[in-house]
């Protein structure tokens, strides 16, 4: 692989950009690898890249069942932050954060990351303390956290419903190393350096079964064969219920849809990511130009990656209010993913209760931004068998073990968090 | 999606909320493990297909539905009033 550079780019333009090849290997299923990992997603990818990286004797193949970066990875509205109240939760996004701010170099690939900021507002007094106990606990763990008055959003957001009769902005929480990236680069990013490591990267290939023996997991099997495997690495949230079905074990975890939406092109007009208080509503402005936002989950289990009409318009509700300009664009599309809904709203990382299985997923609508960090932190935990601290408390038993990480307080309702 | 109340035919789905899956019926007797709460509180089978679940009538007749819908079409199979008489272990 030649990596991307200007110098490159300018030849490859006097030359009539006949040089450029193909990003990965359109590899076939081999019989026998060390690892492999279900899931052609930003986080399978990112895994296997972390772990071809680390462990370069190891045989490794990612197994997707479509295209790669056709689920979740093509499907979400491409925030990325750490701005979370619980220790745990902070101290992996952080992490996370990290990652996506050298996530350009380490990849040489332009994947658009532009830390434009995030902003969350309120309109109670209730929903200010609040506010200010999570910014005050970012600030304390290390990240980034300001708070805003009326004053100097009125300057910066002047197309913003201020005075709503029910919903008044009361102020905001600034969280500026948040931001945007271009969701299918990532894909393609990890799937060009992963395959340029050695990975196979076997599209079409879905997994149907496990091969199961005294306890220990030995292979997969998939509609294009039989693959032994030493390890096997489930990275494919939304459908962990279904891969954890076939290894004969249930999870903590129902599969629910979230719709987002994007308007038609319009001039700059939004610059970062900005999240209404008082329903679930966030928006941001593609390079492209159009508007991306997206609200709730519909509420009810779903593996049809599409959802119902009243969800539509309880977040075209919620834009109305925080925004009544927008009620002048035309929307574009909506579209539906499926999301790995855990009983507490964090997610999973951690050994499966069979031997040789370990299990990436139940990341709620947070699995984007949580890429690159848990990319990194699986492939550790697949190597040593031992989770690294930044996903320590992500465990399977914690739920035994009243260890809960419920963001929401909301309880065990997946459909709630 | 609508769906086929008993009495009150096809409802919209914005007059239900629901609750998840229908094994919330089944509480395990007080007496029971604490293993089996965590598994009767947490653990789902969430399959792909059909799936027996609770909603609640709540700007209706305030019924509890056991609704049998199919999570990969959203096709409703059968629709059902929840036995909410007190067992043994207790109502959901």
């Amino acid at each position: 692989m030649t990596g991307f550079s200007a110098f490159r780019l300018l030849a490859e333009a006097l030359r009539g950009n006949r040089g450029w090849t193909p990003h990965w290997r359109k590899a076939a299923p081999g019989s026998h690898y060390d690892v492999v990992i279900i899931g052609g997603g930003g986080h399978g990818l990112a895994t296997a890249w972390h772990l071809a990286r680390a462990c370069r004797e190891l045989r490794i193949a990612v197994l997707e069942r479509n295209w790669i970066g056709l689920g979740n990875t093509g499907r979400n509205t491409t925030v990325i932050r750490a701005n979370y109240l619980l220790p745990s939760n902070q101290r992996f996004y952080e992490y996370s954060l990290r990652k996506w701010e050298s996530f350009e170099q380490d990849l040489n690939y332009n994947a658009m990351v532009s830390q434009r900021g995030v902003l969350n507002l309120w309109h109670s007094d209730g929903q200010r303390d609040a506010h200010i106990r999570r910014g005050n606990t970012i600030r304390l763990s290390g990240g980034d956290a300001e708070l805003l008055d009326v004053a100097a959003l009125r300057a910066r957001y002047p197309f913003l419903d201020f005075d709503n009769a029910r919903f008044p902005i009361k102020g905001g929480l600034w969280h500026g190393r948040g931001g945007t990236v271009r969701h299918d680069a990532v894909v393609w990013a990890y799937a060009r350096a992963a395959s340029d490591l050695g990975v196979d990267i076997v599209e079409n290939c879905e997994v149907t079964g496990f091969e199961i023996e005294a306890g220990r997991c030995r292979a997969v099997q998939t509609t294009r064969g039989r693959v032994a495997a030493e390890r096997t690495a489930i990275c494919v949230a939304g459908s962990s219920g279904r891969l954890a079905a076939m290894a004969g074990l249930r999870l903590p975890i129902e599969s629910h849809v979230l719709q987002a939406f994007v308007t038609e092109g319009l001039k700059p007009f939004i610059d970062d990511v900005i999240g209404f208080g008082a329903g679930h509503f966030y928006i941001s402005q593609s390079d492209k130009g159009g508007l991306v936002f997206g609200g709730d989950l519909d509420g009810y289990n779903s593996y049809a990656q599409r959802g119902n009409l009243p969800m539509v318009r309880h977040v075209c509700a919620g834009a109305m209010a925080l925004m009544p300009a927008i009620g002048r664009a035309r929307l574009l599309r909506s579209w539906g993913g499926i999301m790995d809904m855990t009983m507490d709203g964090s997610p999973i990382i951690d050994r499966l209760p069979v031997e040789g299985m370990f299990l990436n997923g139940g990341w709620c609508y947070g699995g984007f931004k949580a890429i690159p960090g848990a990319g990194d932190c699986f492939a550790r935990l697949i190597a040593s068998g031992e989770p690294p601290p930044e996903i320590a408390a992500f465990r399977l038993d914690r739920f035994q073990r009243g260890r809960l990480i419920d963001e929401a307080g909301s309880g065990p309702r997946p459909n709630l968090h | 999606m609508r769906i086929p109340h008993p009495d009150l035919g096809l409802r919209d789905i914005e007059e239900f909320t629901c609750l998840g899956d229908a094994c919330l019926c089944e509480r395990p007797q007080a007496s029971a493990d604490h293993r089996d709460f965590c598994d009767y509180l947490y653990l789902r089978d969430n399959p792909a297909g059909p799936h027996r679940e609770l909603w609640f009538h709540e700007h209706g007749d305030q019924s509890w539905l056991i609704v049998t819908r199919d999570t990969c079409t959203h096709e409703i199979l059968s629709v059902e009033y929840a036995d909410m008489r007190p067992t043994e272990g207790g109502r959901p």
